[in-house]
């Protein structure tokens, strides 16, 4: 089912970049055409800057997934960091300019077919997406 | 480290981005800009982002940064060459870019900030 | 006892079977002499007798799936294609491979006269050679399924063309029901040709489409948001009263995209945003 697996850790804004590149290659590899390949990785972009500015960092894994129907792509998001403690509230947060949090999760969950999040307060968070090949 | 370059073009700056951005850059690429547009008195800055593959909340907080505070120099902001499945994934996102304005190409951008100029300068009669 | 298995009858007798093969099949009333030569004919036959040979020497069994028999299935698969693309028909094809029957039955009976053998091997070249004719079938309909497939999307693309009406006009008429796949598909197309041609206005036309729904709407507005985004509007016309009132029924909101109820009246208006007129010659 899980084809490969790729696990990145997520410090510093050079490893952003990293995680987005490592996203494309597997979204490519997978032969998501370009306008998927774009929600994917804008979606990992957004999660992947989560864990390091919000999260304290943390490590992303990229999983090549495939059963006899469809094949995809899981990414996974992990920090130990501050957590947070209203996700609803985080969910509907907009891009805010300036110093706003802009957490963009609800942006994530709309570029992704399955999402699903975890955190509690003063222990981390963990954040999961996948996308299909239709 | 690396730099973005800007050019100058009459009164316009031209500020092409072609690389994976991330803070350290952008924030040199502001700060250039700002030093920029004040020396060189410039009334319009477009940004190219026909090489830019994927535009996040990030990105689009640093564009309206940029835009904001052009306007305080009194210079207008124009984005160009956004790529179509950059702009699916926005709409999609649901980040609109408030405030800033958009063409399709350089050449566009800047009859759009010379229209708007034009539309500011008092008329010259005689 | 090395003469009773199938394999070895026909290495054996190869040359015999192969002349007896290619006596029956020039004779018989089938033979479609004005679409293979008779040379072809017989490269074919001795071909197909040659992997049969080598497949069965290896065992008996006949699970074609399995690696031994992979040689003979590639043959059979490019027999097929040749034979589609010289006009035979499917039937005409596996007619071809149930036709060494005839021969390979009257071998077998000339080798052997204990009835339980002959039946045994009758039964096993019998059963061997209407899977070998069914492969041929299988091909010949895959084939014609990727036939298929690239016309599909050949007509797609021709279906929804971008026209460029003026300089920085872009028009696209829609023709036909619109499934959220192929709407997909043909907003991309706008999003790109307005690039290409660096389009300040595209007309999207509905004039063509019977029926909206709530995910057709959705895509088409959010096309025309992601056009705004990049530096171009978006006009949509030839919206007819049924599907004004599917869109109000719908809930959908067009919020500020301008609808016009004619494709000329969105040229006019286009034009008149250009800052363009017309005028007598």
């Amino acid at each position: 089912m899980v084809e490969e697996t790729h696990e990145l850790a997520l410090r510093t804004n050079e490893d952003v970049v990293q995680v987005r590149q490592s996203v494309r290659t597997a979204a490519v590899q997978i032969g998501f055409n370009i306008v998927d390949q774009t929600k994917i990785v804008t979606a990992a972009s957004e999660l992947a800057r989560n864990t390091v500015v919000h999260g304290g960092g943390g490590r992303a894994r990229i999983e090549i997934v495939r059963d006899t129907t469809k094949a995809g792509l899981r990414l996974t998001f992990e920090d130990h960091g501050p957590g947070i403690r209203d996700i609803d509230q985080a969910m509907r947060d907009g891009f805010t300019t300036g110093n706003g949090l802009g957490l963009g999760l609800g942006g994530a969950k709309r570029l992704a077919n399955e999402f699903s999040i975890d955190s509690k307060p003063g222990e981390g968070t963990r954040v999961s997406i996948a996308r299909w090949k239709v | 480290m690396e730099k973005i370059p800007i050019l100058r073009l009459g009164s316009f700056l031209l500020v092409s981005i072609q690389v994976d951005m991330h803070d350290r850059l952008a924030l040199a690429l502001q700060d250039d800009l700002t030093a920029k547009i004040v020396e060189h008195r410039a009334r319009g800055v477009l940004i190219d982002i026909s090489s830019v593959e994927i535009v996040d909340s990030f990105m689009g907080r640093m564009l309206a940064n940029i835009a904001s505070m052009a306007r305080i120099l009194d210079a207008e902001t124009v984005v160009v060459g956004m790529q179509p499945s950059v702009a699916i994934t926005l709409v999609e996102l649901g980040l609109s870019l408030p405030g800033i304005r958009t063409a399709l190409n350089v050449d566009r951008g800047m009859e759009l900030l010379r229209a708007t100029r034009e539309s500011e300068e008092p008329a010259v009669g005689g | 006892m090395a003469e009773t298995t199938l394999g070895a009858i026909i290495d054996s007798h190869e040359n015999d079977l192969l002349n007896e093969w290619m006596r029956q099949q020039v004779e018989s009333l089938e033979r479609r002499r004005d679409l293979i030569s008779e040379a072809e004919l017989r490269t074919d036959s001795r071909s197909l007798l040659t992997v049969l040979k080598e497949a069965l020497a290896a065992s008996s069994s006949q699970d074609l799936a399995s690696a031994q028999w992979s040689k003979t299935r590639d043959l059979l698969v490019d027999l097929s294609r040749r034979r589609a693309v010289q006009g035979f028909s499917p039937t005409e094809t596996a007619t071809f491979v149930f036709s060494l029957k005839q021969p390979l039955f009257d071998q077998i009976a000339q080798t052997t006269n204990d009835p339980k053998l002959v039946t045994e091997l009758l039964w096993n070249a019998t059963t061997l050679l209407d899977k070998l004719g069914l492969i041929t079938t299988e091909a010949f309909v895959k084939t014609r399924e990727g036939v298929i497939a690239r016309q599909q999307q050949e007509m797609l693309e021709l279906s929804t063309p971008v026209v460029e009406l003026w300089d920085g006009v872009l028009a696209l008429p829609l023709i036909g029901t619109l499934d959220s796949s192929r709407t997909q598909i043909v907003m991309q197309n706008l999003l790109e040709a307005i690039v290409a041609k660096a389009a300040i206005i595209a007309i999207i036309d509905i004039t063509g489409v019977p029926t909206v729904d709530t995910l057709v709407a959705q895509h088409l507005l959010k096309t025309v948001a992601a056009a705004r985004l990049m530096g171009a509007e978006c006009i949509i016309s030839g919206i007819r009263p049924q599907i004004a009132q599917t869109i109000i029924h719908l809930g959908v909101d067009l919020g500020n995209v301008i609808t016009k109820a004619t494709l000329a009246d969105a040229f006019r208006v286009s034009l008149k945003q250009l800052g363009l007129i017309v005028a007598k010659a």
